[in-house]
């Protein structure tokens, strides 16, 4: 994986995991199993472990490469986890020139839009998360994201 | 993560095992398709050894669903974890898709 890096000398109960990939969804599993890893050692529950943090972070980052860069390889996407005894936040940065996250939002379980093939990415990321926050940067947008550990 | 897929008296069996990501969706879709146009009706995918999937990956459960009533077929599910399950749920579609417990049960309700 290119330029993967430790962003920071945390404390004994504070882990950062901080990456840069470019647009391409075959480097999401990786990065993903990185924030995983550190979620594993801070004691996260296992439905957490399991399913909150791959599956809201997997279209967090899917997001970011395929709506935020337009799948353009040469943009990347920074993701940063800082991982805690008390919570996960992640953040999610592209390049892209952002899209508006509430209009995106649709709800998928209503009964007009179950057989949708797309549409609940942004759903999952706010049912998995505690938080999720989009600001808009000058050059690309940003997804934070905050998980509380059970 | 990859997908295997054998017979299974007449029905098609689909093992997914790893993620069903957006990373790798669309080879499940292509091989299930291809059974599909060689006049396969009755799938049964298989989650047993599957850690999460994704919303692109429900998609694409979603399309095939659609496609192969469309062509007459009947699709399962079977093997969902306790997480996967809680997923499913969330997204209601739970509702959309017939979910056995087991392979056995699954391939009995055909």
């Amino acid at each position: 994986m290119p330029a993967a890096l430790d962003g920071e000398h945390p404390g004994n109960n504070v882990r950062v995991v901080e990456v840069d990939i470019p647009s391409d969804v075959r480097f999401i599993e990786n990065v993903v199993e990185l924030v995983r890893r550190e979620c594993v050692v801070m004691d996260y529950a296992h439905r957490q472990i399991m399913l909150n943090v791959p599956v809201a972070l997997t279209e967090a980052i899917s997001n970011a490469i395929l709506r935020g860069n337009r799948d353009d390889p040469a943009k990347n996407v920074h993701v940063r986890a800082r991982v805690s005894s008390e919570q996960l936040v992640v953040e999610i940065g592209d390049e892209g020139t952002g899209f508006d996250f509430d209009k995106s939002l649709i709800d998928p379980t209503k009964p007009e839009n179950i057989e949708r093939e797309d549409g609940r990415g942004l759903f999952l990321m706010r049912k998995l998360m505690d938080r999720v926050e989009s600001v808009e940067l000058p050059h690309g947008n940003l997804v934070r994201m905050t998980l509380h550990r059970e | 993560m990859s997908f295997s897929i054998k017979k299974d008296g007449e029905v098609v069996v689909v093992d997914v095992e790893g993620q069903l990501i957006v990373g790798n969706r669309q080879e499940l879709k292509q091989k299930v398709l291809d059974e599909l146009e060689r006049g396969e009706k009755k799938f049964l995918i298989d989650f047993a050894q599957t850690g999460y999937i994704d919303s692109s990956g429900l998609g694409v459960l979603v399309s095939l669903s659609k496609k192969i009533r469309e062509q007459g077929g009947e699709l399962r599910l079977a093997n969902l974890n306790d997480d996967l399950k809680t997923l499913f749920e969330l997204t209601k579609l739970d509702t959309l898709f017939q979910i056995a417990d087991t392979r056995d049960r699954a391939l009995q309700s055909f």
